[in-house]
This record gives structure tokens, C-alpha cells and sequence, in this order.
């Protein structure tokens, strides 16, 4: 496989803060490679010092063989970075944004005319190309502010949290989209404070305080989980959590509405767990989710 | 007894020609989280400002904390809190001098502030941090701060947008143990969100598509009626060419979906029949791949296929 981000003990501080604390990871080509955790974790400061626009405090880190920050010039033309507050020209149409975009990575205009049809198509803007970028909707300027990072054909997608505060239709959309053009071969490197969005990238880190806590496939990261996690949905909530007090088996538990998710150590206390608790409890094993191995491990 | 803290009852808006929301009835009982869901338009923030008496509604009516909303909206304003993720505290003020800011607009006396800041404070879990410069506090606590602002006047019914988007998840977890102890003493929660994960949090939740409620339930029954049988999950090396292949195969009838490494099927067949079927045709594309596993659809799913399933009638 080859490599075509490599990080090594990458850091970066403002004012003696560690916003990226010794940072150690590759992308290779044709991933999609998340970056997940809350805000405040380095993610955003991360992705600005790959696409060359933040010089790193120590490390090193190269993109498409190339080191960064010296040979940064030399990289933009190949990658694509979309920011969280991509700035589109609201008084500028659909069609009007691309073409500007276009302008400033010297695109031929023969060339563009033959993207541009593409690029609506997968969006599903085309019916749209001549409203102003002011009038659409959060989902559609994202779908945007995609087209005008990907207009330069780059090999290497940067996105950072592109779907905050989006939808969920419009989020699933934009993620059908990701996922066409990583199918073309495009490298995506996204971020994201969504947990759940883990299991749409072929491989993630989990980021946490300026570093890496864990970094997997989201099958077998879900799998790393050491203890075993249980959901109840009892009748009785006040005699449940006496059973939990009383049980000496959890290590951990969460109250959603009127069900339960406990952690215990293993199998086997997980067994004699759910005899104690009874069957009105319904208490079952279910699998563990990315967010249970990022409180794991935060808490070792 | 039930004792119901909201009634909606066929509220409806309407902005011109446009019916932003088109008669919606429901009921949220006292002390229940109780979570709002819809895409953005699909009228969830024009039902929140009728239910706190910031709109009034063009027909229909709601009885909120006892009042209605039509004829009582400035007594339904004083039995309400509201925190949402922008909430704006003055990052120069300290945690005490925000709570009383926001508890004096609500009208509290001096004497009935002094004596409410060590008991909210206890209750959102922030002694001995009533003299800190809010502004130096970190995301998690200030949302904390934020949320004793929007109970220091002890309201009926607290609004939550967004509350902890973006938060760490042992925070997260905090606040919300701190929510549950509120509604376990009887504040009725309403929570709007895109969040999946704090859709988990409610005990009851209800769907909104262009301007009506499409679904309601708890998240077993809400999980029950969109998807009849398990979401079948493999992974593998070359996910386009199993696409391919699984889409192939004219008796599933159903959505094959890619993510990142992963290939869902969602299919009405009989699951054990479906799996060996599913095998089959990978196998016959030359897919190498692992053994397909039954997986329970997220909210997303969830929220996502209720929406489809609605268009499409």
C-alpha cells in the first residue's frame, strides 16, 4: 500500500498549550481516514498543519512525498481543504462559485465545462446551478463548498467536520457522496465530533487531548473493548439500580431514558449479572460502540 | 396519576401560503425527557418559539405548565428555562453573577437569588466554582453553567437545543446525569437536536417532516417500526465489487449501502436465508469478505428510513 500522509511525533503549541501533542500516524492511499473525538482534541489544528496553512512547532510530516511545512506549495495543487466555515460568495450563484474556484487553480475553461456537469450530477445541484449560494440550505452549501474542493481533481481530500450541524438526510447524503468519490480513488482525510459517523471511514483515530488514543478499523476497534456491555430496559428503574448498587459487577453504567448500559468485566460476570438482574429486565450483551472503547480507553 | 406538562393540540402555523407547521397534537407528560427530531425546515424551531409563547399560532392552541399558550403566553414564559449549545453566558462574569443576571430577568428577588445559587449550583454540580471567571472555564463546565442560568427560576419545563454537541463523552455523560436527576424531580425536558446521541438520552421522542409528526415512541418501539429485521453487516477489501455484487441479487429487494470498509444490507427476507444468499453472490464476485453479522440499526438509520419511507407515500 502506499503511503501518502505520514505523521511522526507531529506537535503544535499556542501559547504553551499542547493543542497537538507528539502525533504518530499514516494515511494510506484510497482510505478514508477519520479523525474522531470532541472539540478541543487537536483534530482541527491537525488538518490545517497537513494542508500546509499552519507550520508545525516540532515533528514532521510528509503529504504525497512531499515535507511539510518547506515543500507546501509544491502540495496544494494535489490536495482539496474544506474548512469548517467554508466561505462561499452568497451573492454569487451555484455555477458563479465554481467557476471562481476554477479561476484560481488556473483551470482551462474547456476543462471546467467538462467537470462541471459531473460534479452537479453527483451533487444533485444541477437543478440548482443558477440560485445564489446565499439562498440555499446548510445541507446544499456543504454539498458547494465540496464541488469548489474538489474542481482541481485533488488525489487527497481534506475536510474538517463537514457535517456539524447538519441533518441527518442531509448528512447521510453528503456521506453517499464522500463515498462515490472515494470509489474514484480520492483519499479522504475527514474529521468529525460524531462517534457515530466512525463507521463510514475504512479506518479511524480516536483523538483525545492532542494525541491519538486509539486508532483501528472501526470493526476491529469496536472489538478492542475489553469489558462487556449490557442494555436493559427493566420496568422497575428504582429496584434496577438497586440490583446495579448491590451487584458488585459494574464497572461502568449510563441511564438512557428508561434503559441501561453497564459495562462489566467479562463474560462471565455479564452472565452471572443478568441472572441477578432477572429476565423483566431484559438485560442482554450487545455490541460495544466507538464511543465505549473512547471511554475506556480516556479512562485508562 | 399522569399529569401532563405539554398539550399540543392541532397546532398549526402558517407564513403566507406557507404551512410551516400543519396541525401537530401531542402530549409530553410531567418529568419526561421527551426529544424533537426533524431535518432543518422541517418546523421543529416554529413549534418550540409557539410553545414558549414567542409565536402565536395561526389555529389550534397549547397548554404549557397549565397555561395556554394563546390566551396566557406571558405566564407560560415565566415556567420556562432554555439552554442551547450558543447559549450566551458573559465570559467577563463569574458563574455566580451570570446565574443571578439571568435569575434577576426572570424577576427572583435578591434574597430569593442569594439563597437559589448554592442550591443550583449543588444540582448542576459546580461548588466551589461560583467565584470563577466563566470565560476561563473549560466547554463541559460552561454548558453546566449555562444550564443553572436556565434553571435558577426552578421552571416546569426546561428546553434543551443542542445541549452537549461537540462536548467529550465523560462530560456529556455528567450532564446528563444531571438532566436525569432534574426530570427524576419532576422538570419536564424538551430536547431538539441532530444528535443522535442525546436522541438516546429521551425516554420518548417524536419525528417532524414537513411540518407534521410523522412518528412518535420510544426508541425501541421508533426502532421497530422502521426496521422489521436486522440491518446484515460484512466487511471487506474491495467494497465497490461487493456492492456490486450484492445488488445483483434480485430477491433481496432491498438497500445495499457502503461504509468506508463496510457493506449494510437491509433486506425483507428471512435473515438466516438472506445471509447464506448474501455469501453466495460474494463469493460468486470474487469478494473476499467476512462472515455477515446481524447489526442494530443506529438512530440515524433510523431517523433517515422513517423520512424515505414518509416520502415515499
Amino acid at each position: 500500500m502506499e503511503i501518502v500522509v505520514n505523521v511522526e511525533k507531529l506537535d503544535k503549541n499556542f501559547k504553551g498549550v499542547k493543542a497537538v501533542d507528539g502525533l504518530d500516524f499514516t494515511v494510506n492511499r484510497g482510505e478514508i481516514f477519520g479523525l474522531i473525538g470532541p472539540d478541543g482534541g487537536g483534530k482541527t489544528t491537525t488538518l490545517r498543519m497537513l494542508s500546509g496553512i499552519m507550520k508545525p512547532t516540532g515533528g514532521a510530516a510528509t503529504v504525497l512525498g512531499r515535507k511539510l511545512p518547506d515543500e507546501a506549495e509544491g502540495v496544494k495543487e494535489h490536495i482539496g481543504y474544506m474548512c469548517q466555515k467554508f466561505s462561499l460568495y452568497t451573492d454569487l450563484t451555484v455555477e458563479e462559485n465554481i467557476r471562481f474556484f476554477a479561476d484560481i487553480y488556473l483551470i482551462e475553461k474547456k476543462e471546467l465545462d467538462e467537470r462541471l456537469g459531473p460534479l452537479l450530477q453527483m451533487t444533485r445541484l444541477a437543478p440548482f446551478k443558477d440560485r445564489l449560494a446565499g439562498d440555499l440550505s446548510g445541507g446544499m452549501k456543504q454539498k458547494l463548498a465540496l464541488i469548489c474542493t474538489l474542481i482541481h481533481r485533488p488525489e487527497i481530500l481534506f475536510l474538517d467536520e463537514p457535517t456539524t450541524g447538519v441533518d441527518p438526510v442531509s448528512r447521510r447524503e453528503f456521506w453517499e457522496i464522500l463515498q462515490q468519490i472515494h470509489t474514484d480513488g480520492v483519499t479522504i482525510v475527514v474529521t468529525t465530533p460524531y462517534m457515530d459517523e466512525a463507521e463510514q471511514c475504512s479506518r479511524i483515530g480516536l483523538m483525545f487531548g492532542g494525541r491519538i488514543i486509539a486508532m483501528d478499523t472501526p470493526r476491529d476497534m469496536k472489538r478492542s473493548f475489553k469489558g462487556v456491555v449490557l442494555e436493559s430496559h427493566p420496568a422497575d428503574i428504582k429496584s434496577f439500580r438497586e440490583i446495579i448498587a448491590s451487584s458488585g459487577h459494574i464497572l461502568d453504567q449510563q441511564q438512557l431514558g428508561s434503559r441501561f448500559h453497564l459495562v462489566v468485566e467479562d463474560m462471565a460476570a455479564a452472565d452471572d449479572f443478568i441472572k441477578k438482574a432477572g429476565k423483566d429486565s431484559m438485560t442482554h450483551v450487545i455490541a460495544a460502540s466507538v464511543e465505549d472503547v473512547f471511554i475506556e480507553r480516556i479512562k485508562e | 396519576m399522569r399529569e401532563i406538562s405539554v398539550k399540543a393540540e392541532k397546532l398549526q402555523k402558517k407564513f403566507g401560503d406557507f404551512t410551516a407547521v400543519d396541525s401537530v397534537s401531542f402530549e409530553v407528560e410531567k418529568g419526561e425527557i421527551y426529544g424533537f427530531l426533524g431535518a432543518n425546515g422541517a418546523g421543529k424551531t416554529t413549534t418550540i418559539r409557539m410553545l414558549c409563547g414567542l409565536l402565536q399560532p395561526t389555529s389550534g392552541d397549547a397548554m404549557v405548565a397549565g397555561f395556554s399558550i394563546k390566551k396566557d403566553p406571558d405566564e407560560v414564559k415565566k415556567r420556562l428555562g432554555y439552554m442551547s449549545q450558543k447559549f450566551s453566558l458573559y465570559p467577563l462574569l463569574t458563574v455566580r453573577e451570570n446565574i443571578e443576571f439571568y435569575a434577576g430577568i426572570y424577576g427572583l428577588t435578591d434574597a430569593v437569588i442569594k439563597a437559589r445559587i448554592p442550591e443550583v449550583c449543588t444540582q448542576v454540580e459546580l461548588e466551589k466554582l461560583e467565584d470563577k471567571i466563566t470565560g476561563d472555564m473549560p466547554g463541559g463546565l460552561k454548558q453546566r453553567v449555562a444550564l443553572a442560568c436556565a434553571i435558577a427560576h426552578k421552571p416546569a419545563i426546561v428546553f434543551l437545543d443542542e445541549p452537549t454537541a461537540g462536548v467529550d463523552p465523560i462530560l456529556r455523560r455528567r450532564f446528563w446525569e444531571i438532566i436525569g436527576a432534574l426530570s427524576d424531580n419532576g422538570t419536564t425536558v424538551f430536547v431538539t437536536t441532530h444528535y443522535m446521541d442525546e436522541v438516546e438520552h429521551c425516554n420518548r421522542i417524536s419525528l417532524m417532516h414537513s411540518g407534521r409528526i410523522i412518528k412518535e415512541g420510544t426508541i425501541p418501539e421508533i426502532k421497530k417500526a422502521a426496521f422489521e429485521k436486522p440491518i446484515l453487516e460484512i466487511q471487506t477489501d474491495t467494497p465497490v465489487k461487493a456492492y456490486d455484487a450484492l445488488n445483483k441479487v434480485k430477491e433481496f429487494n432491498g438497500d445495499v449501502s457502503i461504509h468506508g470498509a463496510l457493506i449494510h444490507l437491509i433486506t425483507g427476507m428471512e435473515t438466516a436465508g438472506a445471509k447464506a444468499l448474501m455469501e453466495k453472490a460474494l463469493a460468486a464476485g470474487g469478494v473476499e469478505f467476512t462472515h455477515p453479522e446481524e447489526v442494530e440499526p443506529t438512530m440515524d438509520d433510523v431517523f433517515v428510513k422513517l423520512v424515505k419511507n414518509y416520502e415515499a407515500k
